[in-house]
């Protein structure tokens, strides 16, 4: 008789979280360190009820999904337009190319002196993070839709408007999704660092409750933290990008 | 070759000639080529790679166009690509975002004054004549690779167009498969009467399928020979009498090839 399969993992889990706890009350490990997980829990349930930490959750995703937004909605039809136009390919495609390369928080700077300690600023941040990823990868992807889907729309009289939305655009799409997933890993770094690095007025995120967590040495607070970045990222790959990409796999025949 | 007074051209070639620009300099792929193809004709091109067949068929389909010459469809001259040439290529070209039945109704869906009722029936009734009537919803990846043949044949038919251009469509496929759809596209061909240039490089084929057979030679591409075709309908393509004459039209190549060498 076999198991069922969430066991061994949970089994695991336990023993795992056990031996941290264990070690951590017979002051084998510094608390000051390395704090139990029932300190990093407990913090986290504080948090929950005074509502600390979901308001920096929100601020934090709110940011986040707008820059993503607005870069992916910037990006798009760049990269279609580097793909489709030499001369703006040989201008923004090759400076996209080179602005993918940079850390986005190196932006910090300059952008709190453009738009002040602001919303703005952070926003600002997270589009740089996401626009280049989304553009060079939405024009790699054209440019590599297979020619022959090409030939045979145009011979069944597709051109135009109508070739790019049902013919370059699905086939463009596995990439495309791929170049958004990279896009949001940048944002989303590029997010945390942004928060950590500056204290932005308007908005207490959960890199700022980070930060505040290493000034007051709570590393319960910090692990806390790092544990709800973590959940957001994961929630949004479940929530998203998963089944976006499984969805695509299946269909066409690349997973069963 | 003109066509018999009788019968109208649906394609003319007129001195056509088609250069590229190979890595060593201009290349002739194609060098004053004329042919009519009559309406409801099966025309075959066939000659051994570096003939320019293929490059032939871009231009009929009008994907690339000729450096001189003239080509016609019927009164008007091919400017480019149109549903009334559609074409089947060598891998079947089926969009895998779509399943078999809107891959179908792709071409269709750009053909003007139909409801969309209209053209699902119509899709509908080209999957049926292809065999394949119970595939609709499938994924083209779900199916073997003379099922999706089929369903691109059933493509290229469904908009009815006045011409359907092969570019080697059963060159990818097992002998068994093949002669299956040497016979499905026989029925079809003798059933509608569509005209159909198809290009191979397989001599055999050629004769079991065409009622002509032009013979291309390389470098650059010339029309070298033309056999009429008259065996009856349809044809199997181990038929002793349809290898003999498979065999002529072999050793014409050659002799086209061995003269051309010495030239």
């Amino acid at each position: 008789m076999s198991l069922p399969r969430p066991v061994i993992p949970t089994v695991l889990a336990v023993l795992m979280l056990g031996c941290w706890e264990w070690a951590v009350r017979s002051g084998r490990v510094d608390e000051l360190f390395f704090p139990a997980p029932s300190h990093v829990v407990e913090w986290c349930w504080d948090g929950l009820l005074n509502g600390e930490l979901l308001s920096a959750t929100w601020v934090t995703v709110r940011r986040l999904a707008l820059g993503f937004l607005i870069g992916v909605v910037l990006g798009f039809p760049l990269g279609a337009l580097c793909a489709r136009v030499r001369w703006i390919n040989d201008t923004l495609g090759i400076i996209a190319l080179g602005l993918q390369t940079l850390p986005s928080v190196c932006w910090v700077p300059l952008a709190l002196l453009w738009f002040g300690p602001e919303e703005s600023a952070v926003v600002f941040v997270v589009v740089m993070g996401t626009l280049w990823a989304v553009l060079v990868a939405v024009r790699e992807s054209v440019l590599n839709v297979e020619p022959l889907y090409l030939r045979a729309a145009q011979t069944m009289g597709s051109g135009g408007v109508h070739l790019w939305t049902q013919v370059v655009l699905p086939a463009a799409l596995p990439g495309v999704i791929s170049g958004m997933k990279q896009g949001w890993a940048f944002a989303w770094r590029s997010l945390m660092a942004a928060e950590i690095f500056v204290v932005i007025l308007s908005g207490f995120g959960l890199g700022s409750l980070l930060h505040a967590g290493r000034e007051l040495l709570r590393m319960e607070q910090v692990m806390g933290v790092m544990g709800v970045i973590m959940l957001v990222g994961f929630l949004a790959d479940l929530a998203f990008f998963s089944p976006v990409e499984r969805w695509l796999r299946r269909s066409r025949g690349l997973e069963r | 070759m003109d066509s018999p007074g009788s019968q109208p051209a649906a394609l003319t070639l007129r001195n056509v000639t088609k250069r590229f620009n190979g890595a060593s300099g201009p290349l002739t792929a194609l060098e004053d080529i004329s042919i009519d193809v009559r309406e409801g004709e099966f025309l075959v091109l066939v000659g051994p790679s570096g003939c320019g067949k293929s490059t032939l068929l871009s231009l009929l389909a009008g994907l690339e166009l000729p450096d001189e010459g003239e080509i016609r469809l019927a009164d008007s001259p091919v400017r480019g690509p149109g549903r009334d040439r559609l074409v089947m290529f060598q891998q079947d070209a089926l969009f895998p975002w779509l399943n078999v039945l809107e891959n179908v109704t792709f071409g269709l869906r750009l053909k003007p004054g139909l409801t969309d009722d209209e053209r699902r029936e119509s899709a509908r009734h080209y999957l049926q004549l292809v065999g394949l009537g119970n595939k609709e919803l499938a994924r083209p990846h779900e199916l073997s690779g003379g099922m999706r043949q089929r369903v691109a044949l059933a493509r290229s038919l469904a908009p009815n167009p006045r011409v359907l251009l092969m570019d080697e469509p059963f060159s990818a496929l097992d002998a068994l498969t093949r002669d299956q759809l040497y016979g499905d596209i026989q029925e079809i061909f003798t059933k509608r009467r569509k005209t159909i240039v198809l290009v191979t490089h397989n001599i055999r084929e050629a004769v079991c399928l065409g009622d002509r057979v032009v013979l291309l030679s390389p470098h650059p591409g010339r029309v070298r020979e033309v056999f009429e075709i008259d065996l009856p309908r349809p044809r199997r393509i181990n038929d002793p009498a349809l290898a003999a004459l498979a065999a002529r039209v072999t050793e014409s190549l050659a002799s086209h090839l061995t003269k051309g060498a010495l030239e």
